[in-house]
């Protein structure tokens, strides 16, 4: 479920302070699989995860009546839960998901033997191997399970903080400005990881789609 | 003018361009590089797929028994006020 339709944030914050149980629940509805996927990224399990959310909502029903509405109800939730997630990681030994650089973060977005030399006489760093165009892949295999599998084990293989940049971008539909928000980093900062998660992920579908295909 | 983007260059910039953050120098040789380069064509359109298919993901619901507990919790919240 995603949170792409808008939502009246003071109507939501007034219902809940009202004791509104069914705003609660679509509120709950709304976030907690997005919530679990970002959580996943600083935490060792799904289980682990779980009780991070779990902490988080009750830290959302116990700030809430001083929620002053200074950031968006999203950022406020958001913040909640990283800094609960943070705090589990790092009991758990796991390095801070965008405090740290994964070495993995350095890597090339293609791979580099896919170009031609700098030094080629006609055509420095032009493709060697490009890309084949997908638009004869038949929309019913672009859009199956399976693919769709291979684009979430990609996601999965991805650096956490990348992975959790490119859920929020892209799985969930959020804008640069509410995700630079929500995890306190800098718009270049964010729009480098999600380059490189959607880079990887390309990268993986067309080793997916390419094996497919009948020559 | 400066020198021509090698499709080398490009590759790294396309989020940037999606996202319209490429100044507007860097934003007209991009433009012109994919004009003229089928390799860098179809990696732009397999990025735009690649972002398409993402947006297909869901989110898995919250199982029956974490929304039981945090629904006694809301109750449990809202008794004492």
């Amino acid at each position: 479920m995603t949170d792409r339709e808008e939502v009246n944030e003071e109507e939501v914050v007034a219902a809940l302070r009202a004791g509104d149980e069914a705003a609660f629940v679509k509120l709950v509805e709304m976030f907690n699989g997005t919530m679990l996927r970002v959580a996943m990224g600083f935490v060792s399990s799904r289980a682990v995860a779980e009780e991070v959310v779990q902490e988080a909502w009750l830290g959302v029903l116990k700030g809430l009546q001083a929620f002053e509405g200074r950031s968006s109800l999203k950022t406020w939730i958001f913040r909640i839960l990283t800094n609960i997630a943070k705090t589990r990681g790092q009991r758990e030994g796991r390095s801070v998901p965008f405090s740290s650089l994964d070495p993995r973060e350095d890597e090339p977005v293609v791979d580099p033997s896919r170009f031609h030399p700098p030094d080629h006489p006609q055509w420095p760093n032009a493709w060697a191997a490009p890309p084949r165009s997908w638009s004869d892949v038949p929309e019913d295999a672009l859009l199956s399970k399976e693919t769709r599998t291979a684009v979430e084990k990609a996601i999965k293989s991805t650096p956490p903080s990348q992975r959790i940049v490119i859920t929020l971008r892209d799985v969930d539909g959020w804008s640069s400005e509410e995700v630079c928000n929500a995890l306190h980093i800098t718009e270049t900062n964010q729009r480098v990881l999600l380059h490189r998660a959607r880079s990887r992920v390309r990268a993986a579908l067309e080793r997916y789609l390419d094996g497919e295909r009948v020559p | 003018m400066r020198k021509p983007m090698s499709c080398k260059d490009l590759v790294v910039l396309v989020t940037m361009y999606f996202e319209e953050a490429l100044p507007r120098r860097d934003r007209k040789r991009f433009e012109k590089h994919i004009a003229g380069c089928p390799g860098c064509t179809a990696y732009l359109d397999q990025m735009r797929m690649t972002i398409k298919l993402t947006g297909t993901l869901t989110d898995d619901a919250i199982s029956p028994a974490a929304e039981a507990v945090l629904i006694a919790a809301f109750r449990d919240w809202k008794q004492p006020r």
